[in-house]
């Protein structure tokens, strides 16, 4: 009692160290804290013991054993003699192409379809939200199936083919063909080439843009850009002379009958597993981009379509350079977990044979046995493949973002 | 609030206790009263769900066989389809009791995964399946060929194996499921089917028009299919052994599922002791001595389930090859019950 009548004398109110907030705080913190930690040690603690007990071997030595086992698309060197560590790589490197070619053509479908629904053209519109409607609605995985098994029936056969582009590609149910380019000697110029275009084209763009600032008048970047982006390869393709050229798909018609149709390893080729993947993911997760992207777009005030019009501007260049920019701001955010589902979706590849991470993993998993090591791979990579994914479309959120002046 | 948050941590802490001590197999069974057996996800004649949705096959019969053995019931089971994949984890981690899907025993399996082989239930051999209009009649002709295949299978070890050793360029589309390969097979999108032989005729059944495809005669591996069990448990170990034994033993002695009452009084000692009336073999393994008596009377024994199951007069109309018993020129030789 004598305390408190000493606080209330002048003295700052000190409670007792169990009724102080911040030290309350910072207690349950730290017990949490130790909570979690204690956990985590259980678990592999126990873990350890339990496989031990169970004479389950771990540990990442498996990785330097021998496959044994062949894979149908690789974008690395691999035989039946390399090691599991190189059969998952190259599982890994197939999601990640997946995850590339679908986020690509996932993103342009979005945009368009997203833009057609809001388009004045009655047909145009209602076609997009009946594809944005259907789509969504259907599971993945049944329309993985779909784009494999039901159109797997109906191209033609293993010894036929569906040509076209000038006979230089061609379908069939083993896959798209198509001529590959073979690199001699000398071609890595054409590659410097290319760097070097796209160098100058990002040089010339600054310096159009500062030109435009500093005197209005405008400078054709984009024609430029292509010129030098397509030209000089091509220049230094026949100063260098011609050292790339095209294998095509050797299609046998006679001799052994399992020998004829497409010979295996000449030319390039998708496998149907591979575009029926790669169309059911882009095609699935462009629905949801189309939506993200007609909000964006509905989210700039009308106020600025009429402004621009107001200053004359044509309705191209309104998107183009008024809407869109800003639209950016909205869809950005939900556009990288749209990607993100991409890529994790992709381990759906194991239902039809795509040879994927999860799949090559699986396989791994079960000559082996090494469970928990093979799972510790995948979440690792699915994990550090979003990461990445998400810092760069946050560094390219924050380039877009309102910059406040 | 604050005087609730901290046995809530605390108690999270400790309530994760390892539930991994899987030393008395068989106590748990009693205790919780059937058998969890993991199956495959669809065989026909090995383990395939019927019109009514209840599980049969060879590999079925196993489970019920040890339920028999157990709890005197051979519907005392529980089944979990399970992809190849799946199954040796689904089965080190406990989740089933005992592992009856066709799988091989290998060295590797046997000696790393922390598991066991009780025996072999059928002896069988990886094959090929194609069209009868390609004109191919030997597997040596198969150079150039789209060969598909299930995913996680030694089976896909197997083909690599073989088209290496013969210097034939191939293509393999591995499949996770069953019946996605007997889809992609169908569609053309292979040449080839390979897997065990047996599973070759039983997924033939499945296809469009299962006359225009032919098994062709070679058979390039060595796959002795049999139950699996976690290891460390000797006891659960012996009983699914001598489970598979007592049907072997029986069919020697002829002992069937319509007659076993009757043999139980049989002058022969060795029937007398298989069957619990002498001896006390049973309560040796912690089971009761009738223990193969109930095995036999509800389930039969190993010649019985293969001529239900998988036998001449069954879609799949396998012959016993191998698999006959030893004294007609098969592999199948159990140890004798003394």
């Amino acid at each position: 009692m004598a305390v408190q009548e000493q606080d209330s004398a002048g003295a700052p109110a000190r409670a007792s160290l169990v009724n102080d907030p911040k030290v309350r705080s910072l207690f349950y913190q730290v017990i949490l804290v130790a909570g979690l930690v204690a956990l985590g040690y259980f678990i592999v603690t126990n873990t350890i013991a339990n496989l031990e007990r169970q004479n389950i071997a771990s540990g990442w030595g498996f990785l330097e054993n021998t496959a044994g086992f062949g894979i149908i698309q690789s974008l690395i060197p691999y035989a039946e003699t390399s090691t599991y560590g190189t059969a998952i790589m190259v599982g890994f490197f197939n999601t990640l192409m997946v995850a590339v070619v679908g986020i690509f053509f996932a993103t342009i479908i979005g945009f368009v379809v997203g833009i057609a629904r809001l388009s004045n053209n009655w047909v145009i519109s209602k076609l997009a939200y009946w594809y944005v409607e259907l789509i969504r609605n259907v599971p993945l995985l049944l329309q993985i199936f779909f784009w494999y098994f039901a159109v797997l029936r109906a191209v033609p056969g293993k010894r036929d083919k569906w040509s076209f582009g000038f006979d230089t590609f061609h379908l069939n149910i083993t896959g798209l063909y198509g001529p590959k380019p073979i690199w001699e000697t000398g071609s890595a110029f054409i590659v410097y080439a290319f760097i070097l275009a796209i160098v100058l084209s990002v040089v010339i763009a600054k310096w159009a843009k500062k030109r435009q600032d500093a005197t209005g008048q405008q400078f054709p970047v984009f024609l430029t850009a292509i010129g030098l982006i397509v030209g000089l390869p091509v220049i230094t393709y026949f100063v260098t002379g011609m050292p790339v050229y095209l294998e095509h798909p050797n299609y046998v018609e006679k001799g052994p009958i399992l020998r004829r149709g497409f010979e295996l390893g000449v030319g390039a080729k998708l496998i149907p597993e591979f575009l029926a993947l790669t169309a059911a993911l882009a095609i699935y997760t462009a629905a949801f981009i189309a939506e993200i992207v007609r909000a964006g777009i509905q989210a700039v005030s009308h106020g600025q379509t009429e402004a621009a019009r107001a200053l004359g501007i044509r309705n191209g260049p309104t998107l183009r350079l008024v809407i869109i920019p800003q639209a950016m701001r909205v869809i950005i955010p939900p556009l990288t977990s749209q990607y993100l589902n991409l890529t994790k979706n992709s381990s759906l590849a194991v239902a039809i044979a795509f040879p994927d991470l999860v799949s090559v993993g699986g396989t791994v998993l079960n000559q082996t046995g090494q469970a928990i090591e093979i799972i510790a791979i995948w979440m690792a990579v699915y994990l550090s493949l979003s990461l990445i994914t998400s810092a760069f479309m946050n560094w390219y959120n924050q380039r877009m973002a309102l910059v406040e002046r | 609030m604050t005087k609730t948050l901290l046995p809530l941590v605390l108690g999270t802490a400790m309530g994760v206790v390892a539930s991994a001590a899987n030393a008395a197999t068989l106590d748990d069974v009693k205790a919780k009263g059937f058998i969890q057996c993991g199956v495959s996800q669809g065989l026909p004649g090995f383990s395939n769900p019927d019109a009514q949705g209840n599980w049969t096959g060879l590999d079925v019969d196993y489970c019920r066989a040890m339920a028999s053995a157990v709890f005197g019931d051979a519907s005392a089971v529980k089944y979990t389809p399970l992809s190849a994949k799946e199954r040796f984890t689904a089965l080190q981690s406990g989740e089933i009791d005992v592992l009856s899907r066709n799988t091989t025993w290998t060295m590797s399996r046997d000696t790393q995964l922390g598991l066991n082989f009780a025996g072999v239930n059928y002896y069988d051999g990886q094959g090929f399946m194609v069209r009868k209009d390609l004109g191919v009649t030997s597997a040596l002709e198969l150079s150039g060929a789209s060969v598909c295949t299930n995913t996680g299978t030694t089976t896909e070890l197997n083909v690599a194996d073989y088209f290496r050793a013969n210097n034939m360029p191939y293509e393999i589309v591995a499949f996770e499921k069953a019946d996605e390969v007997v889809a992609a097979y169908d569609a053309g999108r292979c040449d080839v089917y390979t897997t065990d032989a047996s599973g070759l005729y039983a997924q033939r059944l499945k296809l469009t028009n299962p006359g225009d495809h032919m098994v062709l005669p070679e058979i390039i591996s060595k796959e002795p299919l049999g139950p699996v069990v976690r290891q460390g448990d000797d006891q659960w170990f012996n009983i699914a052994k001598w489970t598979l034994n007592a049907m072997i033993n029986a069919e020697e002695m002829g002992v069937t599922s319509e007659n076993v009452d009757n043999m139980k009084t049989s002058d022969n000692p060795s029937v007398k002791r298989l069957l619990g009336a002498e001896g006390a073999f049973g309560e040796a393994i912690g089971l009761s001595n009738d223990w193969a008596y109930s095995i036999i009377k509800n389930v039969g024994n190993y010649g019985e389930v293969f001529d239900a199951n998988v036998g001449p007069d069954t879609p799949l109309g396998i012959s016993r090859g191998v698999n006959a018993l030893w004294s007609n020129g098969g592999f199948l030789y159990a140890p004798p019950v003394r």
